[in-house]
């Protein structure tokens, strides 16, 4: 599993990186980022589905 | 005050301000929304009521025809002077691009993760001996006597301003959010938050220190120092924008926890629960309503919306659409799809939104902690407000 954040569409509202702060960094100014490739270790794939369906800006996704 | 003749019809004629949408304002969305489910009034000016999580955040994030510089759900009725000291409004909440965009990143840090991380411990220890205050009597206003006097204390120490005008400070915003349809006291409380804040402001002209008050009036824009005027109402919208919100969100979910045991026992018990349980409570709950204006004549899903007209953005509402949220109505601990806009969508999502997360988080924690068993005493009066921003007032409690 792989999975990317729509910069245009992030708002910081940083729900992903309270829900899965292995997988997401946030800046300053509070918006989020994937760390390193986006590649999701298969025991965090849980936590990043759920990171998808916390996200009130849609900005998350799975690549394909 | 305002009118205040009982709504008959809500799809033509809302009032959120009407005590039945006030103590119950779902069943009136739920009906809304199956057959409107824009609703509109001319109470207080020509107004709209979206009542889907679609209208809503497409709302929001339609910044071209629905602007930010009218937010208040109720509109100022006062006489507004020719050059006034608010001039640019409080930025960026009021403020549509370009002025939002750059007064926003001068506030943003601010409430990062990692400031917000060191405002926790001081937020325990007040949690703390507000607790102690009241324990030993086994009963608490818990809105009164805590949720309120939370949020406040934090917001001061952020700006740098007395924590011992908390009481001061809480009668202002409440006049300015709460009251806002006495237009007497709505002017009562700018006047005295402006009047401080220009002092406050004044002072750290000359002798500027480390807190936000003195930082906002440093600040540089493309090589300018920002207008006085833009420090002033950016530090008056801190204040506004972080008491009654934060406030009402603890108060709430104090309400839900003493009126639902299983809840409770289970965020007493189950750790793991807490970072999706805060969501849907905060879902739940949802305190506040924001406003935009009708930039220009325009047309949203067949209603003929006049420029000048408000839009009044229902985040509560939305939170509720069964659309988007299965059993809307029930909270569940642990929802795991929850896209809530508690805090809003688009440009404007709440600055601070991670403040108010861990100021919920540790008043809920530290409460549970001392008081794991409680419930509403009966006979006593239990009051909400409503209008602007959601949320109990007069909590009476009782615990072992």
């Amino acid at each position: 599993m792989r999975i990317k954040i729509d910069p245009d569409k992030c708002q910081g509202h940083a729900r992903c990186y309270a829900l899965a702060p292995e997988l997401f960094s946030v800046d300053d100014y509070g918006y989020s980022s994937v760390i390193g490739d986006g590649e999701v270790p298969k025991e965090l794939e849980e936590k990043a589905k759920l990171a998808i369906d916390n996200c009130p800006e849609f900005a998350i996704s799975e690549v394909e | 005050m305002s009118e205040s003749r009982p709504v008959q019809d809500w799809k033509t004629d809302f009032d959120v301000l009407d005590s039945q949408y006030i103590a119950d304002p779902f069943s009136i969305w739920d009906e809304l929304r199956g057959s409107c489910p824009i609703a509109h009034t001319d109470r207080r000016g020509s107004t709209w009521l979206p009542t889907t999580y679609e209208d809503v955040t497409k709302i929001a994030h339609d910044i071209e025809r629905f602007s930010s510089t009218e937010i208040s759900v109720i509109p100022f009725e006062g006489v507004v002077p020719e050059d006034p000291v608010l001039l640019y409004g409080v930025p960026p909440i009021s403020a549509d691009p370009p002025l939002h965009t750059w007064t926003r990143r001068l506030l943003l840090p601010w409430f990062s993760h990692k400031n917000v991380d060191a405002y926790e411990e001081m937020t325990r220890e007040l949690c703390k001996s507000l607790i102690k205050s009241f324990i030993e009597s086994g009963r608490a206003d818990a809105a009164a006597d805590y949720a309120q006097q939370i949020p406040v204390r934090v917001i001061a120490h952020i700006l740098g301003v007395p924590s011992e005008m908390a009481d001061t400070f809480t009668e202002w915003v409440r006049d300015v959010l709460e009251f806002a349809d006495d237009p007497e006291r709505r002017m009562k409380g700018i006047e005295g938050l402006i009047i401080f804040f220009i002092e406050e402001l004044e002072k750290r002209q000359s002798n500027p220190g480390t807190d936000l008050l003195s930082v906002l009036l440093q600040s540089e824009v493309e090589g300018e120092v920002i207008d006085a005027r833009i420090a002033l109402g950016t530090a008056a919208l801190v204040l506004i924008a972080g008491v009654d919100t934060t406030w009402s969100a603890i108060g709430s979910s104090l309400w839900h926890l003493a009126t639902h045991p299983d809840d409770r026992k289970r965020m007493v018990q189950d750790k793991e629960v807490w970072p999706l349980a805060i969501e849907e409570l905060l879902r739940a709950y949802s305190p506040v309503t924001m406003a935009r204006v009708v930039t220009e004549d325009t047309e949203y899903e067949g209603c003929p919306m006049k420029k000048g007209d408000k839009v009044l953005m229902n985040f509560p509402a939305a939170n509720r659409d069964p659309k988007v949220f299965e059993n809307p109505d029930q909270v569940i601990l642990d929802r795991a799809k929850n896209r809530h806009v508690a805090f809003g969508s688009g440009i404007h999502r709440c600055a601070g939104s991670n403040l108010a997360r861990m100021e919920l988080r540790v008043a809920l924690e530290e409460w549970l902690s001392a008081i794991p068993d409680f419930s509403i005493e009966e006979g006593k009066e239990l009051t909400w407000a409503g209008g602007q921003v959601r949320g109990p007032r007069q909590l009476p409690v009782i615990f072992k």
